[in-house]
């Protein structure tokens, strides 16, 4: 099944050294988890999550690989126990939390009872859209999708003052490692 | 039936324990944000699943078809991943810029500086 196949790409990535192959195989774990919402019956999120997720994350990661470095230093085996028993503990309370959850596709599982059913009965009437998925997005909650815009908004801000003040700051040949006064003063400059 | 009808959930809690493994152990910040993706991801398959109804299509209301899936989650998680592209790049660029200002993106080397300092 996809979601095994998910799990294995998952290890994979914790495994390798080279940040390149890790990269690459979180645009195939993205393409895959775009299979799996298919399979699930959702479509519109399947192709964003192509798109956006496969497409401009995999970009962005690419980038900052050409920007940094490809390699992954060896980490020293002696911390790692503390951070896995930290998942380990976190993983068995979430499976506790899941055991009174209601089954894969049990229709009358409560999240199928409260909202969803007026939407499915009432948006190709009150919005002229068949796909209801759209309907909601843009229609009934389109202000949440406005708010969406507005994270989107400062995030591209964000990034622009983070890259661009840099560059302009520096004016001069790109800098090797750091030394102590030019790390200093620009970092506390950019926060 | 039981056992199976709540094992998409547990593939998700081992996805997402995977993903903040990364997160937690690897020093490097790069590494960390591909950790965060995963984690991402794997709660985009929970709620997706949560919407599935047994027997249902996709819900595009259309001729012959009675039984939909839940478009409600569908619509979050449309939301989520575009925000969470965002919090990406934004996260990318600081990489950038901490590689700028010290010369590399792992964690113990970032600290080893600060303390020289």
């Amino acid at each position: 099944m996809l979601l095994s196949f998910l799990a294995v790409i998952a290890i994979g990535i914790l495994r390798l050294r080279n940040l390149f192959a890790v990269v690459m195989l979180s645009g195939i774990y993205s393409l895959l988890s775009a299979g799996l919402f298919v399979a699930l019956d959702a479509v519109d999120v399947a192709f964003t999550e192509a798109a956006v997720g496969g497409g401009i994350a995999t970009f962005l990661m690419l980038g900052t690989l050409a920007l940094t470095t490809d390699r992954e230093k060896l980490p020293e085996g002696r911390l790692q126990i503390i951070p896995l028993l930290i998942v380990v503990a976190t993983g068995a309370l979430l499976i506790y939390g899941t055991l009174d959850m209601p089954g894969y596709g049990d229709p009358t599982a409560p999240i199928h009872q409260h909202v969803a059913p007026r939407y499915l009965a009432d948006a190709e009437r009150e919005t002229s859209v068949p796909n209801v998925v759209t309907a909601i997005l843009a229609s009934y909650r389109s202000f949440d999708t406005m708010g969406e815009l507005a994270v989107i908004f400062t995030a591209g801000i964000g990034v622009m003052l983070l890259l661009g003040g840099a560059r302009k700051r520096r004016g001069g040949p790109s800098g090797g490692p750091s030394g102590g006064p030019s790390g200093g003063p620009s970092g506390d400059a950019s926060e | 039936m039981d056992a199976l009808g709540l094992y998409n959930y547990w593939i998700v809690i081992v996805l997402m324990m995977t993903g903040f493994y990364v997160v937690v152990s690897r020093g490097n910040l790069v590494k960390k944000i591909v950790g965060l993706n995963i984690f991402q991801t794997s709660m985009f398959i929970l709620y997706i699943s949560m919407g599935k109804v047994a027997g249902g299509t996709a819900p595009i209301l259309a001729e012959g078809f009675e039984t939909y899936s839940n478009p409600l989650p569908h619509v979050l998680i449309l939301t989520a991943i575009v925000v969470g592209v965002a919090t990406t790049a934004l996260g990318l660029a600081l990489v950038v810029r901490i590689n700028e200002a010290y010369g590399t993106v792992e964690e113990d080397e970032i600290q080893l500086q600060d303390q020289e300092a």
